[in-house]
């Protein structure tokens, strides 16, 4: 699915991560943590190929990045939702226009699609929001907008880079709730977060493997998470 | 293009500044390219009438003792009749010498009571007459007669001509040259202004001949309806000019002829060619620095 394979990547003459392994199960539930600036978004847009590794091998759906054409690129990122702390929508669309984007830019047909579009609004608690644009909308409100966005495709992974970074507690627990019912549906997902405690949180619920960032290496993280 | 993709249509912003600076800078130039183009037309025709039409006419002024004049103005329009590459010449009435005189004497001048000399307009055909031999001719058989070819202050109105043309067709280039700079200067702007979208379209999997499509055609169409009003604005200043008039100065001159009309039509198609490629080449450029 997502395969990096001694993966560095530098930027400035600096190393931001160097001799990164690993390989994203199908179904697997993964967490990433690391202190600020440690290189888990460098990591999140390697998996989804907005990076090119400087040495080593990222392969996405089994082609290598480095032989993907820019269409490659844009139709492997059909089948990677990805959620940002900072998530961006289309000001001067509605928030569900905003959530049928990617249907629309792959060309399928709204109509058709109305009643998942309509279920998917529903599922994420935007049913009464879906017709407000979104600087209407407040912070957790955009991230589950934005959440409902990188599932509309029925991806296979969803990347979400602190989702949760910038809602209260409680909003964070719905967030990751979703996200866990989308693993439960067979997706693969993975978390980069700095927050532990909602690490903690989602092992109760969900078989996680907890990675670690740390001296620009990935590590399998202690028996304390 | 014509028909469109109404999904894609809605990933751009449909106002905004943006939609804004193209509608108004496609107006603004296609206005002025009217205009342009109305000054080429005209100074191409101030120099058709000044180059072609006295190249074709001279004049001979029989100055006699009045009771010769008629006698010579008779030898001379027999000589004339007999020139080869004289097509017609005639002799003007008294009404038409007033009329010459008028500009600097006034109406109702008693023009038979004056010793003015008698006029011959003479018209030319083909290759033209041979001046120096008519002249040779005209002194042998009318004395009393010279022959003005129009040379002497016709090649400096020529030449005048010719440069009015040329400073017609330069005007036109630089302004063509000038609204293709503005649209594409404008149609970086507005793609400037639109990174987060299409930022926002690639993170969702569009493919870039998606996003361009969507952008070059929103564009394209703003800067034709914005020339097309630009063109409709100028046609009808050019309509509220002075009327042009055959004897007017230049500036009444200037205006549309007839089928000349249609050049102005161009304009509005002409701008939407410059925004397709402008925002192309834009959105191209923009979206091979995004991953």
């Amino acid at each position: 699915m997502i395969e990096l394979e001694n993966v560095a990547y530098s930027y400035g003459g600096g190393d931001l991560l160097s001799d990164i392994s690993l390989e994203l199960q199908p179904g697997s539930f993964h967490f990433l943590t690391g202190p600020s600036g440690a290189g888990k978004t460098t990591f999140l847009k390697l998996c989804y190929g907005a990076l090119t590794p400087t040495s080593g091998t990222a392969r996405l759906f089994g082609t290598d990045r480095r032989e993907m054409q820019r269409d490659d690129i844009a139709m492997a990122r059909r089948r990677i939702g990805v959620v940002h702390q900072d998530c961006k929508f289309l000001d001067h669309m509605s928030v569900a226009d905003n959530i049928a984007l990617p249907l629309m830019v792959s060309g399928r047909d709204l109509l058709s699609e109305a009643a998942n579009l309509k279920e998917l609004v529903t599922w994420v608690g935007l049913s009464e929001r879906a017709r407000a644009y979104p600087p209407e909308l407040s912070g957790g409100e955009r991230q589950r907008a934005a959440l409902a966005r990188a599932v509309i495709m029925s991806p296979d992974v969803v990347l979400a880079d602190e989702p949760t970074g910038n809602v209260d507690w409680e909003m964070s627990q719905r967030l990751l709730r979703l996200l866990i019912e989308l693993n439960r549906m067979g997706k693969t997902i993975m978390i980069a977060t700095h927050d532990l405690a909602l690490i903690r949180s989602a092992k109760v619920h969900v078989q996680a493997r907890v990675l670690r960032i740390a001296n620009r290496r990935l590590q399998l993280a202690g028996a304390d998470l | 293009m014509l028909v469109g993709d109404t999904q894609a249509d809605r990933v751009v912003p449909p106002t905004g500044f943006t939609a804004t600076l193209t509608l108004f800078s496609a107006a603004a130039m296609a206005f002025l390219a009217v205009f342009a183009l109305a000054l080429s037309l005209a100074t191409g025709r101030l120099a058709d009438r000044w180059g072609d039409e006295l190249a074709r006419s001279a004049t001979v002024r029989i100055s006699a003792p009045e009771g010769q004049l008629a006698a010579q103005t008779q030898a001379a329009l027999k000589v004339l009749q007999t020139t080869t590459g004289v097509a017609r010449a005639r002799a003007l009435d008294s009404d038409e010498q007033r009329a010459l005189l008028e500009p600097w004497f006034g109406p109702d001048l008693p023009v038979d009571m004056l010793p003015i000399p008698q006029l011959i307009e003479v018209i030319e055909e083909g290759p033209g007459f041979d001046a120096q031999g008519l002249r040779l001719r005209l002194a042998a058989e009318v004395p009393g007669a010279v022959l003005d070819d129009h040379t002497r202050w016709r090649r400096p109105l020529v030449n005048a001509a010719s440069r009015l043309r040329l400073l017609g067709w330069v005007s036109l280039v630089l302004i063509g040259a000038t609204t293709a700079a503005i649209i594409t200067l404008a149609a970086n702007a507005a793609l400037a202004a639109n990174a987060q979208v299409i930022g926002v379209l690639r993170q969702v999997g569009a493919r870039d001949a998606y996003i361009v499509r969507a952008f070059v055609r929103r564009f394209t169409l703003r800067a034709l309806a914005g020339a097309g009003a630009g063109m409709v604005l100028g046609c009808l200043a050019i309509l509220l000019l002075p009327a042009a008039q055959d004897e007017g100065g230049f500036l009444t001159g200037l205006g549309f002829r007839g089928l000349s009309w249609i050049w102005p039509l161009v304009v509005p198609p002409l701008a939407a060619c410059v925004a397709f490629w402008a925002t192309g080449a834009a959105a191209r450029r923009m979206l091979k620095d995004l991953p």
